[in-house]
């Protein structure tokens, strides 16, 4: 039985905020692709090429055959318990926080005998479970013993609210409302119990559609945020910055032109002004509240969440300056991944295909709805992924990517 | 004879019995700029980085960079900024007589029409009843429309926007054309975001103060403030952009002289 | 069928020697070494130059391995090993040293188990003992050994109904026999009641079924029954020797070890059954392996352990005398020395040179290896059956 997680109690001002802790580190290259697939949410092992043998603990060379090409492959997770136990002395002083500490040992239907961390859901020694693959707040990927079945407050298990960011009970900052996709995302954490939703807004003369129903929310609150103006950025990381949980950038210009189709810079710009410059600015000023308070109690500081596009990985020439954009966010991304990793705090990017908006308007479908995104990084929140595909399309590019990406290059030019 | 002039114009500066007054909008981040639909090319708001304040990025020292457009906060206008000017000489901010920066001013009180009418335009027989009060307009003056426009210090009040767009006040087409060829004007000047009107689009032509003003080669000034400080003639302007190359317009620190 | 190995001849051990185990030491692993090869020499009345042979096993001497070692003790020698196994480093040891002498590539081997204890050391440890420790197991609640060998305890339990009762049969029993043992680090009895009660672990293990980390190191000579008998010095025969790594490596959890594999072998080259064994030394880094290796060396069957430690009381003066100087368990695990300790307490028990209690009339002793959990069980299984001079087949 998980009891449901509490709602927590005022924060005591006159406590020190304990630092942030990480569980061990440091890993194996080859142990890396657990961590490669763990990023996507999904669990892979290291199969045989020549003999199918799956793999575990990660290793150079396959156990029977001696192999050494053993590519990552999905699994079921499917296995037995066969031994558990319940540690109550660590080593490590991440654990030493958080004792006791349920641990299982699962033969796998595939083979091997994995350690994991045993979710509070799984019944005790025999039982059938289910392994997932997920990431620890070091950001490295582990096993997870989960009960075959969903079970009540299965999210709220404490060893697994440490490898995720549910927005439950957190304060939540997102970027930009006045856009579909900004007011889907309030709906979506609101309704996944966010305790409280800032919602910035940029040049809020501009009356658009919407957001006086957002702001009518109970929990939602709206604050002028313009990530083009570095003050205004510091200001309001000043007043709320010590509180926010959950930052979701997902403001973003996208206006759609390559080179030659639109003379001079302004508009490409004006897209790295919001699109990079302004998650830079965000950085600068709400990481480091974040980092300090990510082991805050239950709601600690726990994600960063970036809004960026599949265009990132590979340009679409159609929307060229905005694929550049993008690129160039993702790459920061990756080192804000870098300085939040001391802290435990994920960094999730999120990679949609073409949205369903005023922009793409003449692209034609699948594209992705603002709701549809909007519950894939709450999910993503939920599963503690760093890595997120949503919608056909995207999963689709990133499949072709990952497979030839210069073949991707060429595919890309012959539609734009 | 000049030279006595100024050497009183010296004089009555120092003595307080000539007051300048700041005609011009502090220029920060938060200051409004035009809006225009999305897929036309935007002016940048005003923007401001530090660079160094006497820290490790500069230790004696506190400076910035800024970059805004050239029709950021209380700004100048030049005939070039539009097509019906594009081809007049010296039509530039580099290029524009400098003796046309300062001149007098004729100052028209709307604020109680633009209070009661967001969308209030300023009328030809207005202006006939003005000079009624207070003489004909001098030619080469300037035309500075007061609406109390700049009091409003909420962003969202100032821009005024609903479903239909903005609405502020500005000059009716026809008064446009009389100042021009009637009287003479060097240009108008507006506390609001632009010389025309919100909804300027929809007259005949569309933005007719820009249309006749700088076709006629003549200038707008926009976002005033303090023209209630005013008196409605005897005022003298100084309104010079910066001398940008070629440049279309520039914020401007606009000031006027006037009686004490 | 493998061909039957070779007797051992005429090369015997001798020269039993413990460097005292504390706690935690400022001294590193090269200090250990040193003063049990200097307790070898003093024991054997040899002077450095004649030591050929040197095999060493540690966990701490990094970055120096035994050449290393050689120069920092100004010693030259025309044999040289370095097996830091673990709990199996004492039998391997023995087994290299055996052959060595026998074939003439060394006269005179010293083998030394020796480690340091810092403060940290022992955590700074787990984190690099293996890469797949480090990938699958440290980042896993960094439980170190405990948390590994309460998998397998509890999945022992479950298995064949052991309790914990038993469990601290054992462990009750060899603080008794420890008690008589100068050397072991626990000093007082325990009671049923503290073990039982004892703050937990990692479930089911508490307190005293784990071993304590110490700093120490163990030592034994090999040489020819000549060489011994010239210098005075009592010996004990080896009579047969096994080594296993990686046994059962489809077994899904460790139940049993390599031992099952060899034991008939292990036997029937000593000439004796297992009945004819007066003392046993398992490698008790918990009491769950002890129970294991009963069965793997044919005690009792696969399973039975529970019921053969409910018949015996394992004190060196009642009925099967088990780890007789308290084992790991109450005289401490100091690295690869505990590798050493069992063979050099049968040592001494077969040549009556005691510091703890002696097991009455003992002629045959078996001493047991165990080690290298790089993962999820212990990889290394050894076992030797040593005779007192003048007995075995």
């Amino acid at each position: 039985m998980i009891p449901p997680l509490p709602r927590p109690k005022r924060k005591n001002p006159v406590l020190r905020t304990r630092a942030p802790l990480l569980p061990p580190g440091p890993r194996s290259r080859a142990a890396l692709g657990l961590t490669a697939a763990a990023a996507l949410g999904r669990f892979e092992l290291q199969e045989c090429a020549a003999c199918g043998a799956v793999q575990y603990p990660p290793r150079e060379a396959c156990h029977r055959c001696l192999g050494v090409e053993l590519p990552w492959r999905r699994q079921s997770g499917e296995g037995e318990l066969i031994a558990e136990t319940t540690i109550h002395h660590s080593h490590d002083t991440f654990f030493r926080e958080r004792l006791p500490w349920r641990l299982g040992m699962v033969r796998l239907d595939a083979g091997p005998t994995v350690v994991a961390h045993l979710h509070g859901g799984c019944g005790t020694a025999p039982a059938r479970v289910l392994v997932g693959a997920r990431l620890d707040k070091a950001g490295q990927g582990v096993l997870v013993a989960f009960p075959p079945e969903e079970v009540p407050n299965m999210a709220d298990d404490r060893q697994l609210r440490e490898m995720t960011c549910d927005p439950k009970y957190r304060k939540v900052l997102i970027t930009d409302g006045k856009t579909a996709v900004g007011q889907a995302l309030v709906r979506a954490v609101c309704a996944a119990g966010a305790e409280l939703v800032w919602v910035g807004h940029a040049e809020p003369w501009k009356k658009l559609p919407g957001l006086e129903q957002i702001d009518a929310m109970p929990g939602v609150s709206l604050v002028p945020l313009d990530l083009t103006d570095s003050r205004a950025v510091r200001e309001i990381a000043g007043e709320i910055g010590g509180k926010v949980d959950i930052l979701i950038n997902n403001a973003e210009v996208h206006r759609t032109q390559g080179i030659a189709s639109r003379s001079g810079i302004e508009v490409a710009r004006a897209e790295m002004d919001v699109n990079y410059f302004g998650l830079l600015r965000l950085a600068q000023e709400f990481a480091p509240a974040m980092r300090a308070r990510a082991a805050d109690g239950q709601s600690s500081a726990t994600a960063w969440v970036n809004l960026l596009s599949v265009f990132a990985l590979s340009s679409f020439p159609g929307q060229g300056t905005y694929s550049a954009s993008k690129a160039a966010a993702l790459s920061l991304s990756q080192t804000l991944r870098a300085e939040m990793r001391p802290a435990g705090i994920r960094v999730i990017d999120v990679f949609p295909g073409p949205l369903d908006d005023e922009w793409n308007q003449t692209l034609p479908p699948p594209k992705v709805s603002p709701e549809a995104l909007a519950r894939a990084i709450v999910a993503a929140l939920r599963d503690g992924v760093e890595d997120v595909y949503p919608g056909e399309v995207a999963a689709e590019w990133f499949a072709r990517w990952r497979e030839n990406p210069k073949a991707l290059e060429r595919e890309l030019a012959s539609q734009s | 004879m000049s030279t006595d002039t100024l050497a009183a114009l010296a004089a009555d500066l120092l003595s307080g019995r000539i007051r300048v007054i700041d005609l011009t909008q502090t220029l920060a981040p938060e200051f409004p700029q035009i809006v225009l639909p999305p897929e036309f090319g935007q002016c940048w708001p005003f923007r401001i980085e530090e660079v160094s304040r006497y820290d490790e990025r500069g230790p004696a020292w506190y400076w910035n960079n800024f970059s805004c457009g050239e029709h950021t906060g209380t700004h100048f206008d030049a005939p070039i900024h539009w097509i019906s000017g594009r081809d007049l000489p010296n039509n530039a901010t580099d290029t524009v007589p400098v003796q046309h920066l300062v001149g007098r001013a004729c100052v028209i009180d709307c604020s109680r029409e633009a209070a009661a009418d967001p969308d209030y335009l300023l009328t030809r027989e207005r202006v006939l009843e003005w000079e009624r009060h207070h003489g004909r307009i001098p030619p080469r003056a300037w035309l500075l429309m007061r609406t109390d426009w700049s009091k409003r210090t909420d962003p969202v009040a100032y821009q005024n926007f609903d479903e239909t767009g903005q609405h502020t006040p500005g000059p009716a087409s026809d008064l446009v054309r009389f100042l021009v060829e009637e009287r003479d004007v060097i240009g108008f000047g507006s506390e609001a975001i632009g010389t025309d009107a919100g909804q300027g689009y929809h007259l005949r032509p569309p933005y007719p103060c820009h249309y006749f003003m700088h076709g006629a080669g003549r200038y707008g000034l926009q976002c005033l403030t303090n023209l209630d400080r005013l008196p409605p003639t005897g005022a003298v302007i100084f309104c010079a952009p910066l001398k940008i190359k070629n440049g279309s317009g520039s914020p401007i620190r606009a000031l006027a002289l006037v009686p004490g | 069928m493998t061909r039957a190995a070779a007797d051992y001849g005429d090369v015997v051990v001798a020269a039993p020697v413990t460097v005292p185990y504390v706690r935690h030491s400022i001294r590193s692993a090269h200090h250990f070494v040193a003063r049990a090869l200097a307790g070898l020499l003093r024991r054997a009345g040899l002077a450095k130059s004649e030591i050929d042979g040197l095999s060493l096993a540690s966990f701490t001497l990094a970055p120096d391995t035994a050449i290393g070692l050689t120069q920092h003790l100004g010693i030259t020698t025309r044999w040289l090993d370095f097996l830091p196994l673990g709990g199996a480093s004492g039998v391997v040891a023995l087994r290299r040293a055996l052959r060595a002498v026998q074939s003439g590539d060394a006269e005179v081997v010293a083998c030394i188990g020796a480690d340091t204890n810092h403060v940290d050391s022992f955590r700074q440890s787990l984190g690099s003992f293996s890469v797949f420790a480090r990938d699958a197991v440290f980042p896993y609640g960094s439980g170190g050994p405990n948390a590994s060998f309460a998998f397998l305890t509890s999945h022992y339990m479950q298995s064949f109904g052991a309790r914990r009762e038993d469990f601290a049969k054992l462990c009750v029993a060899q603080r008794q026999n420890a008690l008589h043992y100068p050397h072991a680090m626990f000093k007082k009895p325990l009671s049923l009641e503290e073990y039982l009660n004892a703050r937990p672990i990692a479930e089911p293990l508490r307190l005293f079924d784990c071993v304590m980390p110490c700093a120490g190191a163990e030592g034994f000579l090999v040489m020819s029954r000549g060489r011994a008998e010239a210098l005075g010095l009592p010996y004990a025969r080896v009579l047969s020797t096994m080594e296993r790594h990686n046994a059962f490596a489809e077994d899904p959890i460790q139940l049993r070890g390599g031992w099952s594999l060899d034991r008939d072998r292990l036997y029937g080259s000593a000439g004796i059954a297992p009945e004819d064994v007066d003392l046993v030394q398992t490698y008790d880094d918990y009491p769950v392996m002890s129970m294991i290796q009963l069965e793997d060396l044919g005690f009792c069957a696969k399973g039975e352990a529970p019921e053969f430690v409910r018949r015996h009381s394992f004190t060196t003066d009642g009925s099967f005398p088990l780890n007789t100087c308290g084992g790991q368990l109450s005289a401490g695990q100091a690295g690869c020395a505990a590798g050493f300790l069992g063979l050099v307490e049968s040592i001494r028990q077969l040549t009556d040179g005691n510091l703890a209690r002696p097991v009455e009339g003992a002629r045959f002793a078996l001493a047991v290896g165990f080690g290298m959990i790089t993962y999820d069980r212990g990889l290394c299984s050894a076992a030797a059956i040593l005779a007192r001079a003048g007995d075995g087949a």
